[in-house]
């Protein structure tokens, strides 16, 4: 266990470091001198100059990539060309707007799409079924800025029970943060159960037709056990892998909800930062969200283990 | 080994039929069986004939969808249409199952400690570390070395017959009075086959389990079977004490499956393994004639006109359906090899 534990963990440093080099090199191949870029109207020679010695633009590549890893490491990821503050306390205020909103939202999507799918599975042919399945359709093909925008429509402006935007730090007024993002949470965490429940539904009808589970009715447990214990258990490897690859794509991909009820999050950066072509921002932010997926896919990696134990064996030939 | 005791499970006119989108199959019907107390009954037929179904209707394990009359009683109550409930009280405890694959029949995420320790927590009331404990002593009985470290370790971590040892130490965890195994050696090498059937015998001799073995191995129910019950399409064909029913078959289809089975001092070319023709047939119901009739070579008008009953000779406990019966044996060879 502590040897695939030690594998796994290399590996995402080494996929972590990879990605550094790829946003690095990327960033550098995009036609234009950023010294040019950032001189303005002054472009004589010794300004020029001054500036890429400044930003240390006049060094070899490998001593300019060593010099980025190490600000990098000290939590500097430069300052923002459009407004001059340091892209590090943009992320300080942006980044636990999306957190939490992500982990709200999946929260409230694995314990309705796991909940639905379960019983979906169980409650095969029987309206139970029809109604998780019918639900799930319209979660899934219901976009939901629409669902967003109705929301806001009839929760908020019509009848006032919901802010329709802005934010409020956690720090703050812990009442009133939950007030502003329980709404995005949920219409964010509706399209995401229907895909959880689509896959506990069809997991769990594998493992209810498998035989440890003709095994464990054979042994006169309940219902509950049978479907918990044994079939759910086997299910889960389904559940954490779509939750996970779900939360990754959360962190960069809220954009859409932060934009219609005003979060101050990273998506909302991120589009700023792109539509403004600011470079360190997006920087930042691409190796971020890479950092993200390698994270929660480490956890998602020691999930697996703890819930499989062969996974155990294939990472540990001990 | 005698059946002159009370029987612990009668099984009458059992029949079992499946509605399926091409209309009604007809699985099991009116199969009748008697097992004594710490008796060893063998079921044996082709793939198809009714065998399992015939097993999971005793505790009531088929799906929903099953239609299942007749009866089925253990120490005289009755199963066939019990409720839920009361079968779960049934089930694990009073008869227990053991199945072909102990791959796929254990659970793959459950350590086997737990996996038999559950039996033992919903009905004996035991606490998960008494289960465990008592794990460990069921591991030893059925023949498993450390079991003291085994009982932590998962299904992936054993070999095929320590697996199935596994299922049979979960099965007999409560004491059960029937024992149902479904081809509980198919998945199993021949010398690991062997191990796994002694602990059958022992298990019968200590504990005094009467077991129903279901197989599709005459070489298993000569092995260990007291009496053998013969199934075709669904229905039971031949009944007899073993040595009897190897000796003289009665039934044209018992007497086609031994002669199609190996036996040590046939050899091919100078006496030949001979097949059935044809297979077993999937009834939408059961019509009144043999319904071997078309695969046998004895059939005439009188077998497709009428379902024969079944019947003995002289009152004898070996009875067939069959209105032409063998009458010497017709293949002496497995008469003379037994």
């Amino acid at each position: 266990m502590a040897r695939y534990l030690l594998t796994r963990a290399w590996q995402s440093a080494l996929t972590l470091l990879l990605s550094t080099i790829v946003v690095f090199v990327g960033v550098r191949a995009l036609p234009g001198d950023p010294a040019l870029a950032l001189a303005g109207e002054d472009r004589s020679p010794e300004a020029l100059e001054a500036i890429r010695r400044h930003y240390g633009l006049d060094q070899p590549l490998p001593v300019q990539f060593a010099q980025y890893v190490e600000r990098m490491a000290q939590g500097d990821f430069g300052v923002s060309i459009r407004t001059g503050t340091p892209v590090s306390s943009m992320l300080t205020t942006a980044l636990p707007v999306t957190v939490e909103l992500s982990v709200l939202a999946i929260l409230i999507a694995a314990a309705l799409g796991v909940g639905a799918g379960v019983l979906a599975a169980v409650r095969r042919g029987r309206p139970a079924e029809w109604l998780a399945n019918g639900l799930a359709l319209i979660g899934l093909s219901v976009p939901h800025f629409w669902l967003g925008l109705l929301a806001i429509l009839y929760l908020s402006v019509a009848t006032g029970l919901f802010p329709a935007s802005g934010f409020v730090p956690i720090l703050e007024d812990p009442v009133d943060n939950l007030h502003h993002i329980v709404l995005p949470a949920v219409i964010l965490g509706t399209g995401l159960a229907a895909i959880i429940m689509r896959q506990t539904r069809s997991a769990m009808l594998d493992s209810l037709s498998s035989d440890y589970v003709r095994t464990a009715k054979a042994k006169g447990l309940r219902p509950r056990a049978v479907i918990t214990r044994h079939a759910l258990r086997n299910s889960l490897i389904v559940v954490v892998t779509v939750v996970g690859l779900q939360l990754g794509g959360l962190i960069s991909g809220a954009v859409v909800t932060e934009q219609i009820f005003g979060l101050p999050g990273f998506g909302k950066m991120t589009i700023d930062a792109v539509f403004q072509r600011d470079y360190p921002v997006i920087q930042a932010v691409v190796l971020l969200t890479a950092a993200a997926y390698i994270v929660i896919n480490f956890f998602v990696d020691l999930l697996y283990s703890v819930i499989d134990p062969r996974i155990r064996v294939t990472g540990d030939p001990a | 080994m005698t059946t002159a005791s009370a029987p612990v499970l009668e099984i009458r006119d059992l029949s079992v039929s499946f509605p399926t989108e091409t209309g009604t199959v007809s699985a099991v019907d009116g199969v009748s069986l008697d097992l004594a107390a710490g008796e060893i009954v063998g079921m044996v037929g082709e793939s198809g004939c009714g065998k399992s179904v015939t097993a999971m209707s005793i505790a009531g394990l088929l799906p929903g969808s099953a239609r299942v009359t007749g009866s089925v009683r253990l120490d005289g109550a009755e199963l066939v249409g019990a409720r839920e409930s009361a079968l779960r009280r049934v089930r694990g405890r009073e008869i227990a199952y053991i199945f072909q694959e102990p791959m796929t029949s254990l659970n793959p995420v459950l350590t086997v400690g737990r996996q038999i320790g559950e039996v033992l927590q919903v009905h004996e009331r035991m606490s998960r570390r008494a289960a465990r404990a008592r794990a460990v002593e069921l591991l030893t009985l059925v023949g498993i070395p450390s079991a003291a470290q085994r009982v932590d370790g998962y299904p992936h971590q054993l070999s095929g017959g320590m697996r199935q040892r596994v299922m049979i130490a979960m099965a007999v965890a409560c004491g059960p009075k029937v024992l149902v195994a479904d081809e509980p050696t198919t998945a199993l090498d021949v010398t690991v086959q062997a191990g796994i059937l002694q602990v059958l015998r022992d298990l019968r001799d200590r504990l005094g389990t009467s077991v129903l073995i279901i197989t599709h191995d005459l070489g298993v129910i000569a092995d260990i079977a007291d009496r053998v019950v013969v199934m075709y399409a669904g229905r039971v064909v031949e009944r007899a004490p073993v040595d009897d029913l190897f000796a003289h078959p009665r039934h044209r289809y018992t007497a086609g499956l031994l002669s199609a089975s190996p036996q040590p001092g046939r050899h091919a070319g100078t006496d030949r393994l001979t097949e059935i023709p044809g297979l077993v047939p999937v009834l939408a119901s059961q019509p009144d004639a043999c319904t071997f009739a078309d695969r046998c070579p004895a059939a005439d008008e009188q077998c497709r006109a009428a379902a024969p009953p079944l019947e003995g000779i002289g009152g004898t406990d070996h009875v067939a359906a069959c209105w032409h019966p063998c009458t010497a044996a017709p293949t002496a060879a497995q008469g003379a090899n037994r």
